[in-house]
């Protein structure tokens, strides 16, 4: 390989999924990682630096490491498998890697091979990293390295990637690697077509005229340029030249092994046999599942809570300080009101993404996830669902924000979406705030059947309402939502393993940076955008509250506790005086068949940044002050408040069951709808995602309510 | 179950062992064969899921999943 000095040289990890691939990728690169993302697709490519050292010069050399998607063979069948093949195949010579490193399994080293032979016969310089050989020796196998790589013809570097063994001598080799010296497989072997010369005898051009997979998302730029090179074979005849060459592929491999791979006695046993028996019992499989799943439920739901305080009550101290040492004016507004507001409801999400990846990244880590699928696959799959759906479900309970990012771990796309779509209709715990002030409003604290409580029971019918709704919508998008190719369960059922806790610390800082920095920058927008809306009026408006609750009227309060009544009364009037009170007033026609008065309809237009938002609203408009500690308060004066017109109460039952039922389905929270985003990488979804759920909210409240009534 | 007949991969009971034979699902076959499951290998059942579906085999010396469906184009001889 020829390299340039001071000019990066570019590294390509390739190998099967559980290959170690991640774990070397980070051993790699360490912290010098960053994740963008492929164009066209919803897949994260992971690139990282790392430094090569010549040992002969001590010349040291910069090289950019990508990390591939992991992938069983180069001919894609899902688009995260059409990324390696993409970047290997790539008509452009400046982005094609300058050496790839293939990774294989040893201790699976018939299957591994397979992708890895791909890579030999395109002619590319590469070495082969010949990872997990603890495995191999505990299984009794014995490799032999110098025999693998001459047959090869690539270099073959054995490495431990979960001790660091082996890296130095892997490093020092990709500085020296030049192409393999020969092909795996002659291609001219493949006989039997009818029209022999058709058949390209050059492995690129072959794989590349065999590709029937278009990719989901439409906007695979890169995958029609290097189509366009190469005449496309029809379907049938590409399909049996694929079958062909797996089979010639593995005839040569199988051929091979029984060479270099040889027995030195009996392995100890499989713990995975004996786990499994376990993790996958018609009985003991559900309660392991059940058992795992409360923890990381009380994790999400109540561990998270005291850093989320942490981080809410450090943003208060915060923002008292800059509203006391900052002039009154409409840059300090903009900063406490807007963007620190903004900024802490993005920070309070972390504990929460911190903690279910902790959970996640062990699971996929140990292997037990392929079993999560392997138990729950037909119970979720009527519902157009994964296996590995109940895990976001069951976090949305918590937070639908850390949920949908936890979607990556489905690799069916039309299953993925499904479950992005579905997952905010579980009720989440800022729905808690809202359901308990209005169920104190309007449920009786009554005992039924000698031992329920009535409004114990209304919490618990709204939560399953959100699981039952999730379910059916699910239902619903099965039929609607089409997919574009084949979709397969065929999967490999990963060894136990014990959870490398570096890579489980890379994903969780990975997650985090992904939401802090892609969703962030949706939500700050909104959370200006909606500090905007609520502090500006049209005309004089705001300038008229200000004069009448001014200096003055201050001033002629008598007790202080008059005071504080006045300034609550000016914020009140205010917000109702602003843009964002305006918008609820004109929803009122629109709402009024649910049972909402205009209040009710300022509070929709401001707890769209999050549906917590509706108590602090409410406080303001009935000028309790938002503290959120005011909750009796701001309960009396809704439950006193009246219809000026007919003198009747607002909070009927009608009404509240029609709210909470509101608030159980509509999409009102920002967070979720730029995760939404990030994770699809199409506007669509999320603006699909609004619709549907505020078209259900609406229609389930406007009959819940003419019930009711 | 007679010996040598031509039967389903998704027919097999927990532990039986068969011979791969043939694809009925071109498509699904290319995938299948890249995971391993090659015409005269030994492939065994390992497990069948709580409810009945999915299973897991053991084919080129480990462990994969597939739905039922899936399993049902794959022709074997019990071995």
């Amino acid at each position: 390989m020829t390299s340039v000095p001071g000019k990066p040289i570019k590294i390509a990890l390739l190998g099967n999924p559980n290959s170690g691939k991640s774990t070397l990728f980070n051993i790699l690169t360490g912290l010098n990682q960053k994740v963008a993302n492929f164009p066209g697709v919803t897949v994260d490519k992971k690139t990282g630096i790392t430094y090569l050292k010549d040992p002969l010069t001590s010349i040291q050399q910069e090289a950019e490491v990508l990390d591939l998607p992991g992938t069983y063979s180069l001919n894609p069948k899902s688009p995260d498998e059409l990324i390696p093949f993409q970047v290997l195949c790539t008509s452009e010579p400046q982005n094609r890697p300058d050496v790839t490193v293939v990774i294989v399994d040893g201790s699976n080293l018939k299957r591994s091979l397979f992708l890895c032979t791909q890579v030999i016969d395109l002619g590319l310089p590469m070495v082969l990293a010949l990872n997990m050989m603890d495995q191999v020796k505990a299984r009794g196998l014995r490799i032999n390295v110098d025999q693998l790589s001459e047959k090869l013809g690539v270099p073959v570097f054995p490495i431990n990637a979960r001790k660091k063994e082996g890296i130095e001598a892997l490093k020092a080799g990709l500085l020296t690697v030049g192409k393999p010296t020969k092909s795996f497989v002659n291609l001219s072997e493949l006989s039997s077509t009818p029209d022999e010369t058709s058949i390209p005898f050059d492995y690129k051009t072959f794989l590349l005229s065999n590709q029937s997979f278009s990719a989901e998302p439409t906007k695979t730029t890169g995958h029609k340029e290097v189509k366009t090179e190469a005449q496309v074979l029809s379907s049938s005849l590409s399909k049996r030249l694929q079958a062909q060459e797996t089979l010639l592929r593995y005839t040569e491999i199988g051929r091979m092994i029984d060479a270099v791979l040889s027995t030195t006695g009996t392995g100890r046993k499989s713990l995975t046999l004996l786990l499994d028996r376990l993790l996958t019992h018609r009985i003991w499989g559900f309660f392991f599942f059940a058992l795992i799943m409360l923890l990381l439920f009380q994790a999400i739901f109540s561990w998270s809570s005291y850093p989320m305080a942490l981080v809410e009550s450090g943003f208060r101290w915060l923002s008292n300080e800059i509203s006391l040492s900052l002039p009154d004016n409409v840059l300090r507004n903009l900063l406490v009101n807007g963007i620190l507001a903004g900024l802490s409801g993005i920070i309070v999400f972390v504990p929460q993404i911190a903690l279910l990846f902790l959970f996640i990244s062990i699971l996929e880590d140990t292997g037990y996830m392929a079993r999560v699928s392997f138990i729950m696959d037909k119970a979720m799959r009527r519902f157009g669902l994964n296996g590995k759906s109940v895990i976001p479900l069951i976090s949305g309970v918590a937070c639908a924000v850390p949920a949908i990012m936890s979607t990556r771990t489905i690799t069916n796309w039309k299953e993925r979406i499904i479950t992005i779509m579905v997952t905010p209709l579980m009720s989440c715990s800022a729905r808690i705030p809202v359901y308990t002030l209005l169920i104190s409003l309007v449920i009786p604290n009554h005992t039924v059947f000698g031992f329920l409580n009535l409004q114990g029971l209304m919490l618990m019918a709204l939560y399953l309402l959100g699981f039952i709704a999730a379910i059916l919508s699910a239902l619903v998008l099965k039929l609607l939502v089409n997919s574009k190719g084949k979709s397969y369960f065929i999967m490999e059922m990963p060894v136990y393993r014990m959870p490398r806790w570096s890579n489980i610390a890379f994903t969780i800082v990975e997650k985090v940076k992904i939401f802090l920095f892609d969703a962030g920058k949706v939500i700050i927008s909104i959370s200006i955008i909606l500090w905007l809306l609520s502090s500006y009026g049209p005309g004089h408006r705001m300038e008229d509250v200000e004069k009448k609750y001014g200096r003055a009227a201050l001033l002629n309060a008598p007790t202080p506790i008059q005071q504080q009544e006045n300034l609550h009364k000016a914020q009140s009037e205010k917000l109702s005086q602003s843009y964002a009170g305006l918008m609820g007033k004109h929803l009122e026609t629109l709402i009024r068949p649910l049972g909402f008065d205009w209040k009710i309809g300022i509070a929709l237009v401001t707890s769209f940044a999050a549906r917590e938002v509706f108590v602090g609203t409410m406080a303001t408009i009935y000028s309790v002050g938002d503290e959120a500690n005011n909750q009796s308060s701001i309960r009396e004066k809704m439950e006193s408040d009246v219809d000026p017109e007919t003198g009747a109460k607002v909070y009927t039952l009608a009404t509240g069951v029609s709210l909470m039922i509101f608030y159980a389905f509509a999409m009102q929270c920002m967070s979720t709808v730029s995760v939404v985003y990030r994770e699809t990488k199409r506007v669509k979804w999320p603006l699909i995602q609004i619709f549907y759920m505020s078209g259900l909210a609406y229609l389930s409240s406007l009959f819940i309510y003419n019930f009711l009534k | 179950m007679s010996k040598g007949n031509n039967i389903s991969l998704a027919e097999l009971k927990v532990g039986q062992k068969a011979i791969i034979k043939a694809f009925t699902d071109e498509e699904m076959s290319l995938k299948l064969l890249e995971m391993g499951c090659l015409p005269g290998e030994e492939v065994r059942v390992d497990r069948i899921a709580p409810l009945g579906d999915p299973i897991a085999i053991s084919v080129s010396g480990y462990v994969l999943s597939m739905r039922k469906d899936e399993a049902a184009t794959v022709l074997v001889t019990v071995k």
